[in-house]
C-alpha cells in the first residue's frame, strides 16, 4: 500500500523529467531543421565535392580523390592568392580599426541630434549595394577618366595617374570603406558600456585627456575593437563584390578564385576545395583569437 | 577666513538657470552638505566646483586663489561619484594608485601610500581585486581611497551612498564621517537624503529650484527651518494657519481651539509650523479626532483630522496607554516648540 503510494509520485516525476528533457529539442527543432537544410547538407556536399575528381572532357566524376588539395597545397599559385586574400582582411581590419574607433568615440560624445544624423551617415554605405558602392570608387579613381586622378594631374601634383584599379591598395581602401560601419558599431557597443563618469574620474586625479584615452577609454573599449575586428577580418577575406569590380581577372583572391573555378573553368571540385580551404582558414582565426580575447578579459569583463 | 568660498555663482543653461546666486564659504575640516530634491542644482554646484562645469557667473575661490581659472586635473580635489566611476580594468589597488601616478610620486612611497589608504577603509586584503569582483559597498570603499590617496585640500561626494542598500548606508555613514574627522579634509556632499546630510555634517545647505533655502547646522534648519520648503522636505512636518492678534496686548496666537501668547514681528495671517513628535495629547488644545494609529516599534505614529486640517503627531512607545482610532483628543504643544511664517509669502 506504502510502497504504491511512494512510486506514483516517483513515477509521474520521471515523465514530468524526460518531457522536460524533450521540450528544448521540440521548441528548437525548426530552426534547427532550417540551420540543417540550408547549412550544414550543402557545407557537407561541398567538402565531398572537393575530393571528387575533374577532367576537361569527362566532367566531375564521384571518386574520393586528393588531387585537388594536393594541387592547392603544392602549387605556389594557390599560396599567393591565399597570403594575398588575408593580406588584404589583415590591411583593411587596422584601418578600419584606426579609424573606426577614434569616429566611434567621437560620435559617442556628440550631442542628441548630431549623433543620431551621424550614425546614419556612418551606417549610409550599409543602405548602398556594394556593387554600386564600389564601382562609385572606381569612378573616382580608376583609370585616367577617374575624377581625382583627374583633379590631381591638373593641380600638377602628380605626372600620371594614381593606380587604383586592379591594385591590392585599391582594394584595401573600397573594402576599409564598406567595413567601416561594422567596427564603428562594435566599439559603439562597447562605448555605451563605459561609465560616463569615468573620465571626469580620471581627470579630477589628475590625468590629461592623452593619458584618459591611452589609460582609461581605450582599454575599455578594447574588446570591441577586437570583436569588430574579426567581423571585419572574416568580411573581406571573404568579401566577393568588392574583389570582383577593383581586382577583377588580374587580382584574384581566394572568393574570385573560387567563383571561377565554379562558373569559367567549371572545375567546381577544385573550387569546392578553394571554398573549403577558405572556410577552415577563418573558422581556425576567428575561434583562435576569439578564444585569445576571452582569456585576456575574462576577469575585466564578466 | 574661510577655505574654499563660492561667491554668487551661477549656472545657465540656455535659457534655464539651473543655480542661480549661490554664496557660501566653508571652513577647513568642516563638512558641509548640499540637500535638495534632483533637479536642485547641487550636483552642477558640485561639478562647478570640480571643474567639469564653468560657472556662468561668480567666482569660486579656495584658500582666497580663483579657482575657475585652474584646469579641473589641476585642481587636487577628491571625488566619489554616484556611480563610483572605478576603473573596471584595473585592481583596487591600480584604481587607487592612478591619482599618485599622475603625480609622479616615487613607486615605493605610492604602494605604501595605496596600501594605507586600502586599510583605512577596511579593504586591507583587496589589492588586486576587480571592481567588477567587489560588492557595491567594497566598490564604493575603493572610490573613497582613490579620492583621499592624493590628499585632496578638498572632498566631494556625489551622493555617494544612494545605491547601497539601507544598513549598509548607515554603516557606511558612520565610517565616512570618523574618516573624515580623522583626516580633516574639507569635505562637501550632496544627497536627496535628508537623514544622511543630517547625521554626517556640520552645516547644512538646502537648496530648491536653484537657489539656496537655508544654511544652518542640521540643528538650526530641523527645528528652525527657514521656509516652508525646507520644513517639509527635513522630516515630517504639519502646517497649519493661525492669526495673530494684535488688538490686545501683549497679542494672542490663535489656531483653532489652541491660543497662546504671540511672540514679538509678525501680526495678522500666519502659519505655524511644528514637528510632530513635538504635539502632546492634553486636556486642552487644537480639537482632533485619530484617524489611524500605526505602530512602528519604539514609536507611535497618529494621523489625526483636527480642526485646522490633518495633523501627524508622533509619540514615543515609553509605555504609557495611547489613545485609540477614533477617539477625539486635544492636541498642545509649547510656543517654543513651532516655528512662525508670516503666510503666504512661502509658497
Amino acid at each position: 500500500m506504502s510502497a504504491a503510494v511512494d512510486t506514483a509520485p516517483v513515477n509521474a516525476a520521471a515523465t514530468a523529467d524526460a518531457r522536460d528533457r524533450r521540450a528544448p529539442w521540440a521548441l528548437t527543432a525548426p530552426a534547427l531543421m532550417l540551420f540543417v537544410g540550408v547549412l550544414v547538407i550543402p557545407l557537407a556536399m561541398t567538402v565531398m565535392l572537393s575530393f571528387h575528381d575533374w577532367g576537361q572532357y569527362k566532367g566531375i566524376e564521384p571518386v574520393f580523390i586528393l588531387k585537388n588539395w594536393r594541387e592547392i597545397a603544392t602549387d605556389p599559385y594557390y599560396a599567393e592568392m591565399f597570403w594575398r586574400t588575408f593580406r588584404i582582411a589583415l590591411l583593411t581590419t587596422l584601418i578600419t580599426a584606426m579609424f573606426g574607433a577614434p569616429e566611434a568615440y567621437i560620435l559617442n560624445r556628440m550631442s542628441g541630434r548630431w549623433k543620431s544624423f551621424f550614425l546614419l551617415v556612418i551606417l549610409g554605405p550599409l543602405l548602398i549595394s556594394v556593387v554600386a558602392r564600389t564601382l562609385g570608387w572606381a569612378l573616382l579613381f580608376g583609370g585616367n577618366n577617374g575624377l581625382i586622378n583627374k583633379f590631381l594631374m591638373s593641380l600638377g601634383l602628380i605626372g600620371s595617374p594614381l593606380p587604383f584599379m586592379f591594385t591590392e591598395t585599391g582594394m584595401v581602401i573600397a573594402l576599409a570603406h564598406v567595413m567601416m560601419p561594422f567596427m564603428v558599431l562594435s566599439v559603439w557597443a562597447a562605448l555605451q558600456r563605459v561609465d560616463p563618469q569615468i573620465e571626469n574620474a580620471a581627470l579630477s586625479l589628475g590625468a590629461g585627456s592623452f593619458t584618459i584615452i591611452r589609460r582609461i577609454v581605450l582599454p575599455q573599449i578594447m574588446p570591441g575593437v577586437l570583436s569588430g575586428a574579426i567581423i571585419v577580418f572574416s568580411l573581406s577575406a571573404s568579401a566577393f563584390a568588392t574583389p570582383a569590380i577593383i581586382g577583377g581577372r588580374r587580382l584574384k583572391v581566394a572568393a574570385t578564385l573560387a567563383y571561377d573555378e565554379f562558373l569559367n573553368t567549371l572545375n567546381w571540385p577544385l573550387g569546392a576545395a578553394v571554398a573549403v580551404l577558405l572556410l577552415l582558414a577563418l573558422v581556425m582565426i576567428v575561434v583562435g583569437s576569439n578564444a585569445l580575447i576571452e582569456r585576456r578579459y575574462a576577469e575585466v569583463f564578466r | 577666513m574661510s577655505f574654499l568660498e563660492l561667491d554668487r555663482v551661477a549656472k545657465q543653461f540656455g535659457p534655464q538657470t539651473v543655480v542661480d546666486d549661490f554664496s557660501l564659504t566653508v571652513g577647513k575640516g568642516e563638512f558641509v552638505s548640499f540637500l535638495g530634491p534632483s533637479g536642485c542644482g547641487k550636483t552642477t554646484t558640485l561639478q562647478m566646483i570640480a571643474g567639469f562645469l564653468d560657472p556662468s557667473r561668480g567666482a569660486i575661490r579656495l584658500e582666497g586663489r580663483d579657482l575657475t581659472a585652474v584646469q579641473p586635473a589641476k585642481r587636487g580635489l577628491g571625488i566619489v561619484f554616484q556611480s563610483y566611476a572605478l576603473f573596471p580594468h584595473m585592481t583596487a589597488a591600480e584604481n587607487v594608485a592612478f591619482g599618485l601616478e599622475m603625480r609622479r610620486v616615487p613607486r615605493a612611497e605610492c604602494r605604501e601610500r595605496v596600501r594605507a589608504a586600502l586599510a583605512m577603509v577596511g579593504l586591507a586584503g583587496y589589492e588586486e581585486r576587480y571592481p567588477r569582483r567587489m560588492s557595491g559597498g567594497q566598490q564604493q570603499r575603493v572610490a573613497l581611497a582613490r579620492a583621499l590617496v592624493i590628499r585632496p585640500s578638498v572632498l566631494l561626494l556625489d551622493e555617494p551612498l544612494s545605491n547601497l542598500d539601507a544598513k549598509l548606508r548607515e554603516d557606511m555613514q558612520i565610517e565616512l564621517r570618523q574618516i573624515q574627522r580623522n583626516l580633516g579634509t574639507t569635505t562637501i556632499l550632496v544627497t536627496h537624503d535628508q537623514n544622511e546630510a543630517m547625521s554626517l555634517s556640520d552645516r547644512i545647505v538646502v537648496m530648491n529650484q536653484g537657489r539656496i533655502e537655508q544654511i544652518g547646522t542640521p540643528q538650526e534648519t530641523y527645528e528652525r527651518p527657514a521656509s516652508a520648503f525646507v520644513s517639509q522636505f527635513l522630516g515630517k512636518t504639519n502646517d497649519f494657519a493661525a492669526t495673530i492678534d494684535r488688538s490686545v496686548t501683549p497679542g494672542r496666537l490663535t489656531a483653532g481651539s489652541w491660543s497662546a501668547p504671540a511672540p514679538a514681528g509678525l501680526a495678522g495671517p500666519v502659519t505655524v509650523s511644528i514637528r510632530p513628535e513635538r504635539i502632546g495629547f492634553g486636556d486642552a488644545g487644537l480639537v482632533a479626532k485619530i484617524v489611524t494609529r500605526i505602530f512602528q516599534g519604539n514609536h507611535w505614529l497618529f494621523q489625526c483630522e483636527s480642526e485646522c486640517g490633518a495633523v501627524i503627531v508622533i509619540r514615543q512607545n515609553d509605555g504609557q496607554p495611547q489613545p485609540a482610532e477614533g477617539e477625539a483628543v486635544r492636541l498642545a504643544w509649547r510656543p517654543e516648540d513651532m516655528s512662525l511664517r508670516s503666510a503666504g509669502v512661502a509658497a
